[in-house]
């Protein structure tokens, strides 16, 4: 079907899919991916959802976007700027030419640029490329509306239904330029829609109709092009975003330790999709109540804590200011809990669906009293897995509660994610009260890790009560002593130093890098392709990327000693940095920080990198 | 197995001398004997507050958590294990200011908990300032010039969020107390026990007029399901709907028999008049006691574990591998 046609290799690429928010451009963009992912593109992705509730049709404000990226090798981030944009209509392009490459290809739907449409986008002429200075050779304009409706002419349906196709023309021009194969889309589409057959069927010939446009007249602007992936590992996968990952790690966690999953949660974004997903499974015995505010949420995991579940709440930022008294509840009684902290922009409301590290000092301080608390952030969408498991495994062979952070960036961007088999996790074992202490055991009674025993009501002989207030370390009763107080908080602060967490590993020049990149959470991949790009040019550069939070890993101090030129990158005003020099003695770091709301631009990483080392 | 209330002790209780608590806490003793379930099985939750340091003086298995919370986390304690009898005991400001969302929504859920609620229209923890239920115009330490809001009336709030159970008893009266407690228990629901107690230090005397056997018999009227409205110190008054509301009758005036009287209806999904009952007050109408409304209605934590099990039914995964493979996979070589 190549004949004749220039075929290029391209080691990556970077496709932005933006269109008005009802235009489904999620979905094309999501079915693109997941196309090169299974043809063994290594991906990455990440949705960009207007803030409005509902912004009028073709507006600036309503642009929703989804960008992927495709790689032969690794690819660590969704890229800085597009090779390909598909604008829809005249807003999408006016708000999304910004994140294209200078030679990048844009495909635009004329007949969503009439002179209506160029007002709603702010176009003083109808000259829109002249306006932009776009290079017109480097755009496929097309009538998408009108070869759409040509395509649906006979299939019976409405024009309201037909407009919600435009996606499926423009997701199939994209796969004739990447040489995609059409199978694996027209595959997903009929799983997608296996309960209406006819949209399936709709979407299936729309989809053909924009590769077949493609083809017939690819000489008009582009090349197909075509990227081959190198490093293959074999296994079984499927394209998982961050929120969702969380969520299977919770189920996975709560499966291996025998216990029932139980989460408290109150509607928040963009931690939401945990809840959506987590009330799917009832089949698996989770259970999910949807609670009267994030108090209750957080409140109802303590008592289903209490009661013996494998407790959990899910949240934003705001959502942790009102959940801390109870997480503190949880600290003071020895419970495990999950809290899980979906990072967004803020103070306050700020910016609900846009991507920050800020709650980090939050989750570490906020809160009354001496309240030591495990946190782990998560890295990568696929990561999430790996990290809710830890999280949970941490909560309950401790007893103590535990944060785990993501954030909007990761839990809405999507990995290509390798099967896990639970058998290969380490297993997950509570302290349960042996039997032989009946009789004798007090509720603060501690194991040789100095954690408290879990004595589930129901068992005869371990009546008991717990409580906010400070109890005696002996008998478990209220105490205001103060050597006892004194004692109970330096136990509680010791269980949680002494959890063991996985050194930080240093990545790419560990021996000699004139440069230390420190990073947490969910900027790794970015960090990660700037050393890269760093290292290309010929610098010596490496990456300590933090995982464990709380408590920090034993080699910490060693490896920010090791180097010269340290710099802490973070989107927040310095909280990693504030908490690493709290930690390790005389530690001075350079500073990266950037609250935009936005991911990391590789780009801009290396330059400020760079100018730290010349 | 039988139990006695002894076993459900533990502890020296510390509130003053001569507070209701002191007699509610023996009442709550008894009804668990009464009602057999092993102290291992029992979990009593509270929040904060004098009223809320309970459970440390019960024998059973339990929480003293944190200011207003007790509903929420007895939520998750029940519905994470519902083979568990949970009892969630909250003073007035513990339960109806800081925690009255997680009132309502409990009520409205229909957690199948027991909610005490100790009435005592006063903040006695933190030294007596008003609380939602003190009267308008009450003076406190908060309040030097009389307070200018009104209260809640807790039947008010429970039956406004949808409860299917509210009770009322007297701290002094045992026997009362222990009546409605095995009430709410029996009840497949949130069921809502108001008791009303006196606190001698910052609100000595608010309810004087049914505190004693005496008051009860002149002041208030024992509602039983079934039974006619009848109450005073030797029957003689009886109860009747007049229009829109309620009037007190003498019986034997105006050639009005017992056959006249309101017959109490705990089970009437309607709550009008139960409603009415329940707000009643003196001096011209008896506070009403024992179990006011009684309904039957689908609880939580039983709709929840049912849609488990029909869902269990419905799809095909029950296992974390199973689950994986209802995804789009495909596979690397």
């Amino acid at each position: 079907m190549t004949e004749g046609l220039n075929i290029t290799n391209l080691h990556d690429v970077v496709v932005l899919f933006a269109g008005d928010s009802g235009d489904g451009m999620q979905l094309a963009g999501n079915i693109f991916s997941t196309v090169s992912a299974t043809a063994g593109n290594s991906i990455s992705t990440f949705p960009n959802y207007p803030a409005d509730i509902r912004a009028p049709q073709g507006s600036l404000t309503g642009v929703s976007g989804f960008q992927v990226h495709i790689g032969a090798e690794q690819v660590y981030t969704p890229g800085d700027l597009c090779d390909v944009l598909v604008a829809m209509n005249a807003a999408a392009l006016k708000t999304q030419y910004c994140h294209a490459k200078p030679n990048a290809t844009i495909i635009i739907d004329t007949d969503s640029f009439q002179a209506a449409d160029l007002k709603k986008a702010a176009f003083a002429t109808d000259d829109y490329l002249g306006e932009m200075g776009i290079d017109p050779d480097r755009v496929i304009s097309c009538r998408l509306t009108q070869m759409v409706k040509d395509a649906l002419a006979d299939s019976g349906m409405d024009q309201k239904a037909m407009m919600k196709c435009r996606n499926m023309f423009a997701l199939g021009l994209v796969c004739w330029l990447f040489d995609r194969d059409l199978n694996t889309v027209f595959n997903f589409l009929r799983e997608k829609f296996s309960k209406k057959p006819a949209i399936a069927k709709a979407n299936i010939k729309v989809v053909q109709a924009g590769y077949d446009y493609g083809h017939n007249t690819h000489s008009a602007a582009a090349n197909v092009h075509r990227i081959e992936s190198k490093h293959k590992v074999p296994g079984r996968y499927m394209d998982i975003t961050g929120n969702k990952a969380t969520a299977y790690g919770l189920i996975a966690a709560a499966e291996k330790a025998g216990l029932k999953l139980y989460l408290g949660s109150y509607p928040i974004t963009p931690a939401t999709d945990i809840l959506h997903e987590l009330s799917k499974h009832k089949s698996l015995g989770v259970v999910t109540v949807q609670c009267e505010d994030e108090i209750a949420g957080c409140a109802s995991a303590v008592g289903a804590s209490f009661a013996g579940a494998l407790a959990v709440t899910s949240t934003s930022g705001p959502g942790i200011c009102l959940k801390s008294e109870a997480m503190n509840l949880a600290v003071i009684m020895e419970l495990p809990i999950v809290v899980i902290d979906v990072q967004r922009g803020g103070p306050a409301t700020g910016l609900p669906t846009k991507s920050e590290q800020t709650d980090l000092l939050q989750v570490l301080f906020g809160r009354n009293g001496e309240s030591p608390m495990p946190v782990i952030a998560a890295t990568s969408p696929t990561d999430c897995f790996d990290a809710a498991y830890d999280a949970c495994k941490i909560a309950l062979e401790n007893m103590t509660p535990v944060v785990l952070m993501t954030d909007a960036y990761i839990a809405n961007g999507s990995g290509a994610f390798r099967l896990p088999e639970l058998s290969k996790y380490p297993a997950i074992k509570p302290p349960y009260v042996p039997e032989e202490l009946k009789g004798t055991w007090t509720p603060y009674q501690r194991n040789e890790n100095g954690v408290r025993y879990w004595a589930v009501p129901g068992r005869e002989g371990f009546e008991h009560i717990l409580g906010g207030l400070e109890k005696d370390s002996q008998t478990g009763v209220i105490s205001t002593n103060p050597e006892n107080h004194n004692l109970m908080t330096k136990l509680r602060q010791q269980k949680v130093d002494n959890i063991s967490v996985p050194d930080v590993e240093v990545l790419g020049d560990k021996d000699d890098a004139e440069l230390l990149i420190v990073g947490f959470g969910g900027t790794f991949g970015h960090l990660h392709a700037a050393m890269d790009e760093m290292r290309e040019q010929g610098k010596k550069v490496a990456l300590a990327h933090f995982k464990y939070i709380n408590p920090l890993p034993k080699n910490t101090g060693e490896v920010l000693k090791k180097y010269d030129k340290v710099v802490v990158a973070e989107q927040n005003m310095g909280q990693f940095a504030a908490y690493l020099r709290m930690k390790i003695d005389a530690f001075v770091p350079y500073q990266f920080n950037e609250v935009k709301g936005q991911p990391f631009i590789v780009k801009e990483l290396v330059e400020a990198f760079t100018k730290i080392i010349q | 197995m039988t139990h006695t209330a002894q076993e459900y002790k533990k502890g020296q209780p510390r509130w003053c001398p001569g507070c209701g608590d002191h007699f509610f806490l023996a009442s709550l003793h008894k009804a668990m004997a009464e009602i057999g379930i092993d102290p291992h099985n029992n979990a009593v939750i509270s929040g904060i507050g004098c009223s809320s340091r309970l459970p440390h003086y019960m024998a059973t298995y339990g929480m003293n958590t944190i200011h207003g919370r007790a509903a929420a986390i007895a939520t998750g304690c029940k519905v994470a294990n519902p083979d568990l009898e949970v009892w969630q005991v909250s003073g007035d400001g513990d339960g109806l200011a800081i925690g009255g969302n997680h009132f309502i929504h409990a009520n409205r859920r229909n957690i199948n908990i027991n909610i005490i609620l100790l009435n005592n229209r006063i903040y006695g923890l933190t030294k007596g300032q008003y609380s939602p239920t003190s009267p308008r115009g009450f003076v406190s330490k908060s309040s030097p010039y009389g307070t200018v809001e009104d209260p809640f009336r807790p039947a008010e709030l429970c039956f406004g969020a949808r409860g299917h159970f509210f009770a009322r008893a007297v701290a002094t009266d045992a026997a009362g107390t222990v009546d409605i407690l095995k009430a709410a228990q029996q009840h497949k629901g949130t069921a809502v026990c108001e008791i009303l107690q006196n606190c001698v230090i910052f609100n000595n005397g608010t309810h004087d007029s049914v505190y004693s056997k005496e008051g009860r018999a002149k002041n208030a009227i024992y509602l039983e399901h079934g039974k006619p409205m009848i109450f005073g110190e030797n029957n003689e008054f009886g109860i009747m709907q007049e229009g829109f509301g309620l009037k007190v009758v003498k019986i034997g005036e105006n050639g009005i028999t017992t056959d006249d009287l309101l017959v109490h209806d705990a089970h009437c999904e309607d709550n009008t008049l139960q409603l009415k009952l329940a707000m009643m007050e003196g001096p011209d109408f008896p506070i009403a006691l024992g179990v006011i409304r009684d309904v039957e209605a689908p609880t939580y934590d039983e709709s929840v574990y049912q849609q488990i099990e029909d869902i269990k039914t419905k799809k095909p995964y029950h296992s974390f591998a199973e689950l994986l493979e209802t995804n789009d996979i495909w596979t690397i070589e």
